[in-house]
């Protein structure tokens, strides 16, 4: 069978990097740097999958048709998430300064049945 | 040769070919997956966005030292899920029934450190529905984030549940000496599996205690 037998160095390299990751994320989750420690946890997060989807999971070593069925359920998933999210910040961040057109009423914030930001949800009408 | 002889259904050319299906099976269910946990995830980045002062002080209330525990003991489990499959693949069946135990149990100890974390919010009355009791005055979208945690790693965790079943009924095949070199199929799709459970909870582990911390 031509299949890659990966080298037991190489998993144990993967398990010393993903350990080290995860002692950094923690260790970002407890200083400020603002918005940006958010980036960076995610960039972690994202390291380590990848990581563990190429070694762990044989990727590296798989036939292209693989590399096409992984890369294609990454990209669902990013499709599915940049235009949610190209919505959520045209709808939640205000244009500061003068405009010709009209800021929004408040209204405009809440998406369908959600309450607006900030606002305490409604108890559920029996 | 120990192993038993492994038959090549008919609409295959040979093992190889047999074997590559499999694998490529494997990952279209796990695409599924990524685009099932995505949805959930993706519900959870709107409320956060929509609610993020109640979110990051909701999520004070997750211990971070049992989620980090539980990260590690998650990610050695998968070593030791790749090593069982390094040792069926290398023909040692004492190694890999040894690797597939060892995660059995790095994945049983998942649970139990999940469980207490469980207990732990039910005694709080953290759990979402007619008993939440939560300081402060953004209640109701705590409620919201209770709910979202309890959906996603509870969901995690029934994955987790499965392999676990499965790990079994591997234990039972590998002791009965039907994977080698030549045939483990299932030793490596469970595998597969059992990583992608892991990748689920690299992104539930910040995403739900991390985040807003500081």
């Amino acid at each position: 069978m031509s299949e890659h037998v990966v080298p037991v160095r190489a998993y144990l390299t993967v398990f010393a990097v993903l350990l080290l990751l995860t002692a950094a994320t923690t260790w970002v989750a407890f200083i400020d740097l603002g918005r940006l420690s958010v980036v960076i946890m995610l960039a972690i997060a994202v390291v380590k999958a990848t990581l563990v989807v190429l070694f762990f999971m044989h990727v590296f070593y798989s036939s292209r048709l693989t590399w096409l069925v992984v890369s294609t359920g990454c990209a669902m998933l990013l499709l599915m998430v940049v235009f949610i999210a190209g919505d959520m910040i045209v709808r939640l961040v205000p244009t500061d300064g003068p405009s010709e057109v009209a800021s929004p009423p408040p209204e405009a914030f809440s998406i369908g049945a959600l309450p607006s930001p900030g606002r305490p949800l409604a108890p559920p009408e029996h | 040769m120990a192993e038993l002889a492994h038959p090549v259904a008919h609409h295959f050319d040979d093992a190889e070919q047999q074997h590559e299906a499999g694998q490529l099976g494997m990952w279209v269910f796990l695409v599924t997956e990524i685009l099932f946990f995505g949805g959930m995830f993706t519900a959870y980045v709107v409320y956060r966005s929509l609610y993020p002062d109640a979110f990051a002080h909701a999520s004070h209330h997750l211990d971070v030292r049992l989620g980090t525990i539980n990260t590690v003991v998650l990610i050695s489990s998968s070593v030791t899920m790749a090593l069982a499959v390094h040792a069926a693949q290398t023909g040692s069946r004492r190694g890999t029934l040894v690797w597939l135990i060892l995660t059995a149990l790095l994945g049983t100890t998942f649970l139990g450190i999940k469980s207490y974390e469980y207990a732990h919010k039910f005694h709080e009355g953290l759990v979402p529905g007619p008993h939440f009791t939560y300081p402060g005055p953004d209640a109701p979208q705590a409620q919201l984030f209770f709910g979202l945690y309890f959906a996603m790693t509870g969901v995690h965790a029934l994955h987790m549940v499965i392999g676990l079943g499965i790990l079994a009924w591997l234990m039972r095949e590998t002791r009965r000496g039907r994977f080698g070199p030549a045939y483990h199929t299932p030793v490596e799709l469970t595998g597969l599996y059992w990583h992608f459970v892991d990748i689920v909870w690299i992104f539930l582990f910040p995403f739900l205690y991390l985040i807003g911390r500081h």
